[in-house]
């Protein structure tokens, strides 16, 4: 994985997508991994009783592809410092989805490189139904 | 505003209390599963050789790993005053890194309540703070979680 440093981001710049698709089995394995046994995330017939269109994809798990697409893109020497994440839309299994960001802005403070972005989990047909914020530290050349 | 609001006083006193403390032994079995079950290939999330050679000097937690560190039940229930709830966001702040070994003990508080009327209704909306502490007392991060209350079920609005 290559480092990415401060001076190589300019404002606008994409963060490298990252694509993602949840199966149900993922699902399982989350719910596992994280101890989030709600059921509307496996069991279809509950989900279905509470009003959804079937089994639908924890926030949590959304929040956690967020965090690989600013993670992935900083490289090991970065540190991300915030992030944020806003549940607008519902997603599903087996769907296309790609996690997608921009730079919006970038600051030294303390000698660290510090770059804001605007990023979201977009579902299949392009919509952006998990918008969200980070904040990361990114090293400086020479620095 | 609303006149009436279901934000009642019993509600109110809920606010900053504290969480029982309940403390975790952050586990390399469970990092790496959870990096698994998130789809991430990350070698500083499970591979301990290339870790080692990395920044941390070994394999660190992915940032919402913490998620699965649940924190414990509030001492008294908070009055629900709607059947339906939504996740409605999170939002994490990372202070130090979280290693393999790391004891973390978490503690989580109701920190604000508002409502809003919506597509839903009345929305009650409770915004909740985890904090992560290790076991040098340092903060590790904290996590505001944001749930959304409401009456009307979702196929009917």
């Amino acid at each position: 994985m290559a480092q990415l440093y401060y001076e190589d981001v300019s404002v606008g710049d994409d963060v490298t997508p990252l694509p993602k698709n949840a199966t149900s089995q993922q699902l399982v394995k989350y719910a596992g991994a994280s101890g989030d046994y709600y059921q509307i995330h496996y069991d279809d017939g509950f989900a279905r009783n509470n009003g959804l269109p079937g089994i639908i994809i924890h926030g949590a798990l959304k929040n956690a592809f967020l965090g690989q697409l600013v993670t992935d893109w900083m490289g090991a020497q970065g540190q991300l410092k915030k992030l944020s994440v806003s549940y607008r839309s519902m997603d599903v299994p087996n769907e296309d989805l790609v996690c997608k960001g921009t730079v919006t802005e970038k600051r030294v403070e303390d000698g660290v490189g510090i770059v804001e972005c605007e990023i979201a989990l977009h579902n299949g047909a392009g919509k952006a139904t998990t918008p969200g914020k980070a904040i990361v530290g990114l090293p400086m050349r020479g620095g | 505003m609303p006149d009436e609001t279901v934000i009642t006083d019993e509600m109110r006193s809920h606010l900053d209390v504290q969480s029982d403390p309940i403390t975790y032994d952050v586990e390399k079995g469970a990092v790496i599963k959870f990096a698994q079950a998130i789809g991430d290939s990350n070698p500083l999330f499970q591979d301990e050789e290339a870790a080692r050679s990395g920044p941390y000097g070994g394999i660190v937690a992915p940032p919402t790993f913490l998620r699965s560190l649940i924190a414990g039940e509030a001492t008294t229930e908070f009055p629900r005053p709607f059947p339906n709830n939504l996740d409605g966001g999170s939002e994490y702040e990372f202070f130090e890194p979280v290693r393999v070994g790391d004891r973390i003990t978490v503690t989580k508080a109701i920190v604000d309540l508002s409502e809003r009327q919506g597509r839903l209704g009345t929305m009650l909306f409770t915004t909740a703070e985890t904090r992560y502490v290790n076991q040098l007392g340092q903060l590790a991060a904290t996590q505001r979680t944001t749930g959304i209350s409401y009456a009307t079920p979702a196929e009917e609005a």
